[in-house]
């Protein structure tokens, strides 16, 4: 793909509207320093709950505009549970908020949400967008990644034992280059990870390692600093002031990083493959020993040729592709890294650790015989690699995990012009752009200058870009409604001293993020009512001012939670590999050479979070309800309200079998009236009580549906409608309940967070 | 500007309007089908107390429309301008040497200068109908329509990259998160089939995604409702456009007009204008149930027409049955169809390549344009098929290319594209290119300028539809486009 940067340059300049230029000479606020601020005074103080607040009710009484009440009790638990767990909250947990009438209340539900373990999961989505995780490679053969999902579990613990931001963020860029770095050191590292492999034949290696440090760039810059600089790869960042050059100036923090797996016992692990690791070795050396002398030579040989071919291409071409191959299929379907053959090969066989020959070894096995045929069937190299392979077989190897190294081999960065990676322009050295601080001198410019570098004292972003996710996940909207564009084109601050009073909260006290949260959700703001308030809407229409809550429609995954939730099928279980949940045929038949062998038992009910992501056929209710595509980077989510929703809630097989299990659970013990049975269901679904209206509706309608399911046509298909809920009563009463419930299951209300 | 596509908030105006309505019919599903039911596109949107009509409600554009539907082809990957649609004879004398400086003057590209071979085209041109037009021996039925297109082939865009130019091509600009054109059509004219989404995407079968996926029939930042419903392939047309087993459509309805009821009263109580989406969408996917098995039943059409769109044939059934599909969504009042076919990214094998996407296309285009013309739609229909640029007129240095496996590079500059019906002048060539194919002599015309002129041929002025988004109005065009005069009738 070629780039013809000069004239893109030069006819977009005339086809898009120039941002709001900053005052000459001023830098662009997002820039400078964080200041530190005093909230202001209000008002009213009673109405203040903490500091929050006072910015925001500052702004409101400037304009004549009251606050919005705060919401009722069970709105408020309902929205504060889902906005830390991801998921509803259990009936009796609504009835104790409703009944305790002792100071504190608020707190306690906080505190104890907080320390729930759903909590870690929920939050580790939203990182996950911003890594754009996924389990398999991407581009055209889509491999699987089997062991992704270590990164994952190693987000959830993070966020669950509320580790600070700063050291998050050493860990996820340079927890391997920390002094005396531990396996959760390492782990965090599984963010660089995250980027897409081509393993297709005929792909450059270089090509798509070049791709994946501009998108690691990409990454570290919409995540911490906010901007996207993903332009600049090409041309000079046009609206920006990020230049090509300083574009490849971040690059060159990441591109001595290499990909590799490493062995990361899970609990248990680590014993017995120690025991059988010994036994294993001792087997390898009496097989091999016979040919040993003669192995060695011959695997020198084949190691030099594909040496010199990678030093000098163009000379002999099969060991051209040979080189090639080793760089594209090296630990494919295992997740491995994937240059990690080349940088075997290029170490000095001294300095390779024994596991690292090994597998080289074994590749060489299966792939060396070109250097010499006869020799491979006079070693009998064929049959040694199928027992050595079968011995391997019977080792319990413990669980790998995909982390970061640095390159045993230090390797230059340049510019590429047009972004293309065979032209090298000047060599760059790792520096940040020129708008920010610069990186403490002294350091070596690798991964963890650039970490210390971020959550330093003096950075203008870090800490405003991050406090302005946590707005937007409260508030729909951040702060600074471009969460991904700090940068000059993208909007200021509706609040600018609150974002900046916010900022310097998190990054002086500690960077913790659940003290953020506490901070923002015991807010009165916060805890507004979302009504709509007719004399403000003309004034504020997008409720900029912060005026009211906002109702959000959950995400996709947070749909499904919930209704296997209500439903009394959703596995509590937290952590652990991806699952396979069922889904359409015609979605999974998309995929690469790769079936969706759908899972069993409670794998099928486990949290979204864990639903496996295969890049080329993402799975389908997450796509209809805009989780975001496993390629690119998301810093916020669409909310879009579509007849596709509709037909999910409606007739996905997975949310009707809710429907029949909720029912199931609503008819409960037969001495219960249908009042009472309409008021669990709406009390389970909505966390509230139901009102006349509507229990005169819903009752209507099931007596309709008794009609409907006791004659004609749909008698005969009762069974099948009422499902799991037959077990309890008649198949026709099931089945009104059925259709009862799942009606309940699809208003806007049960997917919207009020 | 007319009221109905004034910019202002739709979703505030649509609650109120759809609230009016429905406590004044009593039944939602009546008063959403009632609102959503066919409608003469001159006829106006009977004025409701709120004076805002429902979003999804026919509306008038600004002046009277040649089209009320568009079929745009989209051909991902940039099909070859010289290959197909330009012919260069002189282009042979120079086959195989370097390009001469003088059309790189300007062009500070070393990679350009670095493998400016001419590369010739092995095809053969031959003129088709009265026009007289040229069409290669790999799109012979596209001649066979010659006298219904008006072929520019001077078309140019801003990048030359697949996703951004495939977004400048269909959403106006490069950046991520505009809408689409069907999506701009959809909110200025309303949709005006009440069982059919009023912007559809069909994906092609080659195994190649597009580029730019679900970013190309993004909503952006128009309500959602104006989104592209991607139809598949295989299961269900549309993600569980099936009832449950068991449910049968009279239970299936009880079940709606419960949804809907209970979703007003809890309206009423919050005013949150996203419940009104909801129930509209609700509406929406029922109707689509009962609409969705008979659009896909093709046993009502005669043999011939299936012979027309190459329905019998392997390598032609799928594209086929797509062009099929769009001829009956617009019978059915979609207003907005889109087919993707990809890709046509040929930087090696290019003649092999081009022959299979021509293999599997050309005909059924070419056939669409015929049964459409003979049924009349091609009048009110605009289709469009084309690209997101075109290819360079010279070889491609790739380790993989090398003799008979030449490809082109990607080309902005100049490329062609095709235009039938609605409203513009058929049996046309507008535009001209240098002996090289490499820019326009005559003519240049941006893709913006593109998008003015079907947007005129829509009705629209394409300065005046405007969205009011963060503090500007914002429009398909960006803050350029001219309309042609010259390709209308």
């Amino acid at each position: 793909m070629v780039i013809r940067p000069i004239l893109v340059v030069l006819l977009l300049a005339g086809a898009v509207v120039s941002a709001e230029p900053d005052d000459a000479g001023a830098p662009h606020w997002a820039y400078r320093p964080v200041e530190v601020v005093a909230p202001p005074e209000v008002p009213h103080p009673l109405r203040v709950a903490n500091p929050i607040d006072r910015f925001v009710q500052h702004r409101l009484a400037t304009l004549r505009i009251d606050p919005a009440p705060v919401a009722d009790r069970s709105t408020l638990i309902r929205r504060v549970t889902l906005d830390l767990t991801g998921l509803l909250p259990e009936t009796s947990e609504v009835s104790r908020f409703l009944t305790d009438r002792r100071p504190g209340a608020w707190d306690r539900v906080v505190d104890r949400l907080l320390a729930s373990p759903h909590y870690g999961e929920h939050f580790t989505r939203e990182w996950m967008d911003l890594t754009h995780y996924a389990d398999s490679d991407g581009y055209l053969t889509d491999q699987l990644r089997p062991v992704a999902w270590r990164y994952r579990q190693w987000l959830v613990e993070q966020l669950n034992a509320d580790t600070p931001f700063d050291v998050l963020t050493l860990r996820q860029l340079a927890g391997d280059l920390l002094p005396g770095a531990t396996l959760e050191d390492r782990l965090g590292t599984g963010f660089l990870r995250q980027t897409l492999s081509n393993r297709e034949g005929g792909a450059d290696p270089e090509e798509f390692r070049v791709k994946q440090i501009v998108d690691r760039t990409e990454m570290v810059a919409a995540t911490w600093l906010g901007l996207t600089v993903g332009c600049a790869r090409c041309h000079d960042h046009k609206y920006d002031r990020v230049s090509q050059r300083e574009f490849y100036g971040l690059y060159a923090f990441l591109n001595t990083a290499d990909e590799v797996n490493i062995y990361a016992p899970l609990a248990g692990q680590a014993g017995p493959f120690e025991k059988a690791l010994a036994e294993y070795n001792r087997k390898r050396d009496e097989l091999l020993k016979p040919i040993a002398d003669e192995l060695v030579l011959l695997q020198a040989r084949w190691e030099a040729r594909l040496l010199e071919a990678a030093a000098r291409p163009g000379r002999d071409f099969r060991w051209d592709r040979r080189w090639e191959v080793l760089g594209l299929v090296w630990g494919g379907q295992l997740g491995e890294g994937q240059l990690e053959g080349w940088e075997i090969v290029k170490r000095d066989r001294h300095l390779r650790t024994r596991d690292e020959s090994d597998r080289l070894l074994l590749y060489f096995l299966s792939h060396g015989e070109l250097i010499d045929p006869a020799k491979f069937k006079s070693l009998k190299l064929g049959e040694i690699h199928s027992k050595l392979s079968a011995l391997r077989s019977k080792v319990p190897w413990p669980t790998r995990a995909p982390v970061m190294q640095e390159a045993s081999i230090p390797r230059q960065a340049f510019v590429h012009q047009r972004g293309d990676f065979r032209v090298r322009g000047e060599p760059v050295d790792a520096v940040p752009p020129a708008v920010l601080p610069k990186v403490a001198d002294g350091n070596l410019r690798n991964r963890l200058a650039l970490a210390t570098w971020l959550v330093s004292d003096r950075h203008p972003l870090t800490s405003r870009v991050v406090v302005n996710r946590m707005w937007q996940h409260f508030f729909g909207t951040g702060l600074v409604r471009s969460s991904d564009d700090f940068g000059v084109r993208g909007e200021r601050p509706s609040h600018p001293r609150l974002l900046d009073w916010l900022s310097a909260e998190f990054r002086d006290r500690g960077w913790s993020i659940k003290r953020m949260h506490r901070l923002i959700v015991t807010s009165t703001t916060y805890c507004q009512s979302s009504r709509r308030r007719p004399e403000i809407e003309k004034r504020d229409p997008s409720n900029r001012l912060l005026a009211r809550q906002r109702p959000l429609r959950v995400s996709a995954e947070v749909i499904r939670d919930t209704a296997l939730q209500v439903a009394g099928l959703l596995s509590r279980r937290v952590g652990g590999a991806s699952v396979r949940p069922p889904q359409p045929a015609s979605v999974t038949s998309e995929a690469y050479g790769n079936s969706w062998k759908t899972g069993t038992g409670s794998d099928r009910y486990r949290r979204a979070v864990y639903t496996f992501i295969q890049r080329t056929t993402p799975f389908a209710q997450g796509k209809i309800f805009d989780a975001p595509s496993p390629g690119k980077i998301c810093t916020h989510r669409e909310r879009s309200n579509t007849p596709l929703q509709a037909l999910t809630l409606l007739n996905d097989p997975v949310f009707f079998e809710c429907a029949q299990s909720l029912a199931a659970r609503t008819l409960g013990p037969k001495w219960i009236d249908d009042t009472a049975r309409l008021h669990r269901l709406v009390w389970r679904c909505l966390g509230r009580k139901a009102d006349v209206a509507e229990l005169e509706r819903l009752n209507a309608f099931l007596v309709d549906q008794r009609r409907v399911f006791s004659t004609g046509e749909a008698a005969e298909s009762a069974g099948r409608v009422a499902g799991v809920a037959a077990r309890h009563t008649a198949p026709d009463e099931a089945a009104a309940w059925v259709v009862t419930a799942s009606v309940v299951m699809n208003l806007h209300e049960f997917i919207t967070r009020d | 500007m007319t009221e109905t596509v004034s910019p202002e908030s739709l979703s505030r105006s649509l609650d109120r309007r759809l609230f009016l309505q429905q406590t004044a019919c009593g039944l939602g599903t009546v008063a959403l089908g009632q609102l959503l039911s066919r409608d003469g596109l001159g006829a106006p949107t009977s004025p409701a107390a709120s004076g805002r009509p429902h979003p999804l409600a026919p509306r008038q554009p600004h002046f009277a429309p040649r089209a009320r539907n568009v079929i745009f082809i989209f051909m991902a990957g940039a099909p070859s301008q010289l290959d197909l649609f330009d012919p260069k004879p002189e282009m042979r004398h120079l086959h195989g040497q370097p390009v001469p400086d003088s059309f790189l003057n300007g062009l500070e590209d070393p990679l350009i200068k670095g493998s400016a071979i001419v590369f010739a085209s092995p095809r053969t041109f031959r003129r088709y109908g009265e026009s007289g037009t040229e069409y290669s021996d790999y799109v012979t039925h596209l001649g066979g329509v010659a006298d219904h297109a008006c072929m520019v082939r001077s078309v140019y865009t801003d990048v030359a990259n697949h996703h951004p130019a495939q977004l400048i091509m269909n959403c106006g600009t490069n950046l991520w998160g505009h809408p689409s054109f069907g999506s701009w059509v959809n909110w200025g004219l309303g949709n005006a089939a009440d069982n059919m989404p009023g912007f559809v995407v069909l994906l092609s079968n080659s195994g190649h995604g597009v580029d730019g996926g679900a970013s190309l029939w993004s909503n952006g930042f128009l309500p959602s409702i104006y989104r592209g419903t991607t139809f598949r392939s295989s299961g269900d047309p549309i993600l569980h456009l099936t009832s449950p087993e068991g449910m049968t459509r009279g239970a299936q309805a009880g079940r709606l007009r419960a949804v809907a009821d209970l979703n007003r009263l809890r309206q009423v109580r919050t005013g949150d204008a996203e419940i009104a989406a909801r129930m509209a969408n609700y509406q929406l996917a029922y109707r689509m149930q009962s609409a969705g098995p008979e659009l896909l039943d093709f046993s009502g059409e005669s043999q011939a027409t299936h012979r027309l769109y190459g329905l019998d044939a392997e390598k032609t059934r799928w594209f086929g049955t797509n062009c099929l599909l769009a001829r009956r969504m617009v019978e059915r009042g979609v207003r907005f169809v889109q087919l993707y076919h990809s890709t046509w990214d040929d930087h090696s094998n290019l003649n092999a390549n081009l022959k299979t996407n021509c293999d599997m296309t050309d005909l059924p285009a070419a056939g669409l344009i015929t049964d459409l013309a003979q049924r009349g739609l091609l009048e009110d229909t605009l289709v469009i098929w084309g690209g997101e640029f075109g290819r360079t007129p010279m070889h491609e240095i790739r380790r993989t290319s090398g003799p008979g496996s030449d490809g082109r590079d990607h080309h902005r500059f100049a490329f062609s594209m095709l235009f039938y019906g609605g409203g513009v002048r058929g049996g046309t060539v507008i535009g001209r290119t240098d002996e090289l194919g490499y820019h326009p002599t005559e003519d240049p015309i941006h893709a913006h300028d593109l998008q003015a002129t079907m947007l005129h041929c829509l009705g629209f002025d394409h300065e005046l539809l405007t969205f009011r988004h963060q503090g500007r109005d914002f429009r398909l065009t960006d803050v350029s486009g001219n309309v042609i005069e010259k390709m209308l009738a």
